[in-house]
């Protein structure tokens, strides 16, 4: 069977690497991150990534808002009323009110869901006329279910590019720079990019983003950027830049291989401590994409995070596309051919 | 801990892992809170109410360690008959003068000797009567006597090592009986009256901390320095220091009260201060009146008391050696005569009064933002634009080198640039990869630090300006014949200098500040340790605690040998170098028990090893390294020798830690819970309502707002307090103006619960205005379950959450209204700092008024308030000074 396209494969050897080395990736662990950003920071010193936007969001105290062609590790932070294992947040007996609803909160995850350059807009017209969606992410400051605040978490998770096994911004990138590196990892190589574009929504995980700012004063204008997972890093055999200004070790760097190993039992450890929600993300070989090279481990649902349940590669169907559309060609040609040797009678 | 200190943050998250239970005390919930197994939110300034609810806990149990606490602690000591505790006069220590607001704490000591009030006394003044009646020479007079400037910031002396002990502590008068007494009615009910705190989080506490001690284990207590930025900041300490002598968890591993400093290296910069009131090493500075060396150290510490202070000639001797070489001799009492002598308080605040009022001329200011960074911002500003010139030396062009053309005075109409004669010069600084030396951190570990890259343009270290600037004013009076400049002239000043700008060597200063021999065999060698230090001119050495820094002619703070080389994760001795003598955990005589055993093998540090007759263990044992356990010191021996096998805290002048202190302290023996300065709510537990020490200022530019002791509270309803976020670094000056941090946290914003957010119609992402007497200044809110109203006396408190990152400027790449105008001044009487972590606002929504209307807006909320000079400053609520004196 051929899994170039989707199904479990180890993605630079199925490149052409003939003795790749072994496939690095990343293991995040959300539940040790202490939302410190010095991940974000560092991305952004090691790679010359531009400001971002000096808008205050509104969310918690995330202010990047979400991952871009200007952050490439972008830390959510998620402050729900729901218990965290067995973990007393204090505030049963406390004197907290009644729900409230005239307060309109802005979350990451409606930044997710529109037009991320609309955050570094107007934010008093952004903030207001907000509709709750609904999403767990969304719940309004003080919404509990009842008059007292009884159970509370804040959670934070630091994501970023997941170096998916099948990449479809990879897959569809037609001057090819986008490209599978020796590790099993995908960069894009910003002096071949003609921001085209088509990467962008090639993403099922809204990772990838072609840069906006002013010509001549940001660069890279208009060019697709996303983490390179430190390229110029780990082939000298240093940790990605994130990894390594991670004090927590949340952010752990290594062989995929290795890291799942690890995750694994991580699991079984936050399980033993009373977190059964706490799951592993993207690891699995056999998911929509074939695995990632940046896995998670998550302390719930994906989608309270922000990230996709179940991402399929958006490139899934097209050797199948392919051999429709040839058929169809075929089926075409020989039509034509048919008239013509009719005509010709 | 996780929002200022993330990197240490890890070592949490570590102990965590293998099985520690985190608890984390805090009025908001942080990143900190987020990862802890166990939050309490509780009022901001209640502190004391919340430990001393502990300390009953402990008592009520006899949870106590009770063979540490009997042998270790002064608890079995008797209290004189002539103390009165604020169970017995309501809130005031025996001893008060309401006429000056300050204690004669003589009617505190130990029964049967009289203990000097504080150690300046002992000297009595100019006429070296040297009388023990401890009477009060000044401190009742003199307002500004704080302890800190009396005493530098060593432990208070006792004119005796001998004390009368009741070891089964029974005695109605042994310490712990008293301790007793005064915390009788912190009960859980109070605590959550006060606190805000529900009973069953208080509870979980109590149980956490008394398991989690004794011979097996042990706790550590851990704060950041807005613990100690109360009117009572030193008595939280206190505090703390109390809970964890009771459950012997001093001088034990993973014991301990760990302060965590605000920047890198400022507990360097207070063992070689940047302090007005100490020299190196907690020596205490001079005083006016002193007129020899021996005056000088007849304040420092008793002949007669137990310990090591009363080496204090050895260490002054050689500091004043080091500093003027061959000149100091013992003629000219080693030249102690140059050193300058404080008449009085200099702390910061006192000097931004006499800015005001126009002592001051010049003012160096160096990594420091005080327009921003400081309490009461705006009459930083007004007393910096009062000044014949300024000296900024920062990494940025910061707002207090630029308030004369763009602070919020400015905008106000009340400062205009064409009118403010102060001249500020500019200094662009070096960063810390770009000089090298040393840092020390809050476990007094010294890591020396190399220079990664060459200063750019005209940035330079400090040490280079400072090592000019004391050249090129030597090159200028080296003709001088005057007295006043002896001082200068004679001052050993060669330190060689390298490189392109003549850069001073940072490793000669450190030799420096080591010491070595100046005579015998080993002249000109290292010392190896402050033992050898003497008194007679033999010795050189700046800064005796850091002796051995250089021991061997190797700069020890350069080692780095990792953990892994060293046996495992334990101390890691070979890293660094911490001191006292690379002790890493000081006291650690208290590992042990009295007979020298380990407590237990789980939690073994130093021991007693009978066959060599030698302390040893994992640590450098912090004791006389021969003295056997059943040492007892004949009668009358005094200093190191009057220490008795088993009395571990060898700096303390009976040896012991003291649950209570017979001297020391400006505010009490013991911590008692007043209300900040600031309060809307009356005490609970006294009629005292406020600490009656506490030094305020009352003046037109540093109104109050009423506490609740007077009319117009209602004006002021709501509790702010101020802190730091993990994306910025104080006053900004060196995120605010770095990109990648300024675009984490681009704005000034308000942290409110969403209770409150109704309460005054405020909309999250929109503004807030935020008034206090000082000023009103704007803020984009934040709504958050993070924060959480408390029940406190009956009442709905509703705190807001401030972070104080942002200033008034045009320089820096995010810029806002600071929180730290809003904060007005009253201070801690014992070391002078300011109360910054809970004061009293309104919050209404909007932007407030911009230009003079602003002036209007605030004068309109005082006058509502009927705010006067007076306000807030009646120091004694506890009943007619007839009743208490």
């Amino acid at each position: 069977v051929d899994n170039s396209w989707y199904g479990p494969v180890d993605p630079a050897p199925n490149a052409g690497w003939t003795e790749a080395p072994p496939r690095k990736g990343f293991f995040t662990d959300t539940s040790i991150c202490i939302g410190c950003k010095a991940c974000e920071v560092a991305c952004k010193e090691w790679n010359a990534v531009p400001e971002d936007g000096l808008q205050m969001l509104g969310s918690s105290y995330d202010n990047s808002g979400a991952l871009g062609a200007s952050t490439w590790r972008h830390v959510a932070f998620i402050e729900q009323p729901k218990a965290l294992g067995n973990q007393e947040p204090g505030f049963a007996g406390t004197a907290a009110g009644a729900p409230m609803t005239d307060v309109l909160n802005r979350t990451a995850d409606s930044a997710l869901q529109g037009d991320r350059n609309a955050l570094g807009t107007d934010m008093a017209a952004v903030a207001v006329g907000k509709v709750d969606l609904g999403m767990p992410g969304m719940q309004l400051p003080g919404q509990a279910d009842g008059a007292q605040r009884t159970d509370f978490r804040w959670l934070m998770a630091s994501d970023v590019c997941k170096h998916c096994t099948h990449a479809a911004c990879l897959d569809v990138c037609p001057t090819g720079s986008l490209f599978r590196t020796e590790f099993g990892t995908v960069v894009v190589q910003d002096d071949i990019c003609n921001g085209c574009g088509y990467c962008v929504p090639a993403c099922p995980f809204g990772v990838i983003d072609r840069r906006v700012g002013e010509k001549g004063v940001t660069k890279n204008v208009g060019i697709a950027q996303k983490c390179t997972l430190c390229y110029d890093r780990i082939g000298d055999g240093l940790q990605p830049a994130c990894a390594k200004a991670c004090p927590t070790t949340s952010i752990q760097f290594g062989d995929l291989d290795e890291l799942r190993e690890r995750a694994e039992k991580r699991v079984e450890q936050m399980h033993a401590a009373g977190i059964p929600s706490a799951r592993l993300y993207g690891e699995n070989p056999e998911d929509g994409v074939g695995g990632v090279g940046a896995f998670f481990l998550l302390l719930d649902e994906p989608e309270v995070y922000g990230l996709p349940p179940d991402p399929v590669v958006t490139t899934r169907h097209l050797p199948a596309m392919w051999k429709k559309a040839g058929l169809a060609a075929l089926a075409m040609l020989a039509g034509g051919v048919a008239v013509f040797a009719g005509g010709g009678s | 801990m996780a929002e200022c200190h993330p990197v240490g943050f890890q070592w949490v998250m570590e102990a965590k892992a293998r099985g520690a239970k985190v608890i984390h005390i805090d009025p908001r919930f942080t990143r900190t809170s987020a990862l802890a197994d166990l939050h309490l939110p509780l009022r901001a300034g209640s502190d004391i109410a919340f430990l001393g609810g502990i300390v009953k806990y402990i008592l009520d149990r006899e949870l106590y360690f009770k063979e540490y606490v009997v042998a270790y602690t002064n608890a079995a000591t008797l209290v004189g008959e002539q103390f009165q505790d604020t169970e017995d006069l309501d809130g005031l220590f025996s001893g008060y003068d309401p006429a000056t607001g300050t204690y004669d704490s003589s009617t505190w000591s130990y029964e049967g000797h009289q203990v000097a009030a504080a150690a300046g006394q002992r000297g009595a003044g100019p006429s070296g009567d040297s009388s023990e009646d401890g009477s009060s020479q000044d401190g009742g007079s003199d307002r500004a006597a704080a302890a800190a400037q009396e005493m530098g910031n060593r432990g208070a002396n006792l004119e005796h090592s001998g004390v009368e002990r009741d070891e089964t502590l029974t005695d109605p008068r042994c310490v712990l009986r008293v301790l007793q007494r005064h915390y009788a009615r912190y009960t859980p009910e109070m605590v959550e009256e006060v606190c805000g705190v529900p009973q069953h989080l208080f509870q979980q506490v109590c149980e956490a901390v008394t398991a989690n001690s004794g011979r097996d284990r042990t706790t550590a207590w851990v704060y950041s320095v807005g613990w100690t930025q109360h009117s009572v900041g030193v008595q939280y300490i206190r505090g703390a220091a109390i809970i964890q002598l009771l459950l012997g968890n001093m001088g034990r591993p993973g014991g301990g009260i760990l302060a965590l400093r605000g920047h890198a290296s400022i507990q360097g910069s207070t063992d070689i201060p940047t302090l007005y009131n100490i020299l190196p090493g907690y020596l205490p500075m001079a005083k006016s009146g002193m007129e020899s060396l021996d005056d000088y150290l007849d304040n420092v510490a008793s002949p007669d008391q137990k310990g090591f202070w009363t080496q204090a000639p050895a260490y002054m001797t050689s500091l004043l050696k080091s500093w003027w070489g061959d000149a100091a001799t013992p003629e000219n009492d080693y030249g102690f005569g140059w050193l300058p002598r404080i008449n009085g308080n200099h702390g910061t605040y006192q000097t931004v009064m006499d800015m005001l009022d126009g002592k001051v001329e010049g003012y160096f200011l160096l990594g420091q933002n005080p327009a921003v960074g400081s309490a009461q911002g705006r009459m930083q500003r007004l007393g910096m634009a009062n000044l014949k010139w300024l000296v900024v030396r920062d990494l940025n062009l910061i707002e207090s080198a630029t308030f004369w053309k763009d602070g919020p005075e400015v905008a106000t109409g009340e400062l205009s640039p064409e009118d403010i004669e102060t001249e500020v010069f500019f200094f662009p600084a070096a960063s810390h990869v770009e000089k090298e030396g040393t840092f020390t951190q809050t476990q007094r570990l010294l890591q020396w630090r190399e220079k990664a890259v060459d200063p750019i343009g005209d940035r330079r270290s400090e040490l280079h300006f400072f090592f000019h600037l004391g050249r090129l004013l030597r090159e200028r009076l080296a003709d001088s014949t005057l007295e006043r400049d002896e001082a200068l002239v004679n001052l050993t000043w060669d330190y060689p200098v390298h490189g392109e700008h003549d850069e001073p060597s940072a490793d000669a200063v450190l030799r420096e500040i080591n010491g070595y021999h100046l005579a015998g065999d080993k002249a000109g060698q290292p010392l190896s340790t402050f033992v050898e230090m003497k008194d007679d001119g033999t010795t050189s050495g700046g800064c005796w605690i850091y002796t051995g820094v250089y021991a061997d002619g190797v700069n020890q703070a350069a080692r780095r040998k990792s953990w892994r080389d060293q046996g495992g994760p334990w101390l890691a001795g070979e890293w660094g170098w911490a001191w006292p003598a690379n002790r890493r955990i000081l006291y650690n005589r208290a590992s042990a028990d009295p007979a020298g055993r380990p407590w237990s093998e789980r939690k073994a540090l130093v021991w007693w090893d009978e066959q060599s007759g030698r302390w040893t263990g994992h640590d450098v044992p912090d004791f006389p390294v021969t003295k056997a356990p059943s040492y007892r010191p004949p009668a009358g021996a005094s200093g190191a020798e009057g220490l008795a096998g088993d009395d571990p805290f060898i700096m303390q002048a009976d040896g012991k830690g003291w649950l209570y202190a017979p001297s020391g302290l400006l505010d009490g023996p013991l911590p008692a819970h007043y209300e900040p300065h600031e309060s809307p709510v009356r005490n609970p537990l006294y009629a005292q309502q406020a600490n009656p020490t506490r030094l305020n200022y009352g003046r037109k530019e540093n109104l109050s707002n009423p506490p609740a002791t007077e009319p117009g509270t209602d004006v002021f309803p709501y509790v702010f307090t101020t802190y730091r976020l993990t994306e910025h670094h104080t006053a900004g000056g060196m995120s605010r103006w770095v990109p990648y941090l300024a675009e984490l946290q681009p704005e000034f914003f308000c942290e409110v619960s969403p209770e409150l957010a109704r309460e005054r119609g405020l909309d999250n992402l929109g503004w807030a205005t935020i008034v206090t007497a000082r000023t009103a200044v704007e803020a984009r809110v934040l709504v958050t379950d993070r924060i959480v109203p408390l029940h406190v006396g009956g009442n709905v408190i509703h705190q807001i959450g401030l972070p104080y990152h942002w200033g008034v400027g045009g320089d820096a790449y995010v810029s806002g209204d600071s929180a730290n105008d809003l904060l007005g001044l009253s201070l801690d009487p014992n070391v002078l700092i300011q109360e910054c972590k809970a004061a009293t606002c309104d919050i209404q929504p909007g932007r407030r008024p911009t230009g003079p209307e602003l002036l209007r807006f605030v004068e309109d909320y005082r006058s509502r308030a009927g705010i006067t000079v007076e306000t807030g400053n009646v120091l004694m609520t506890a009943g007619p000074a007839g009743e208490v004196s």
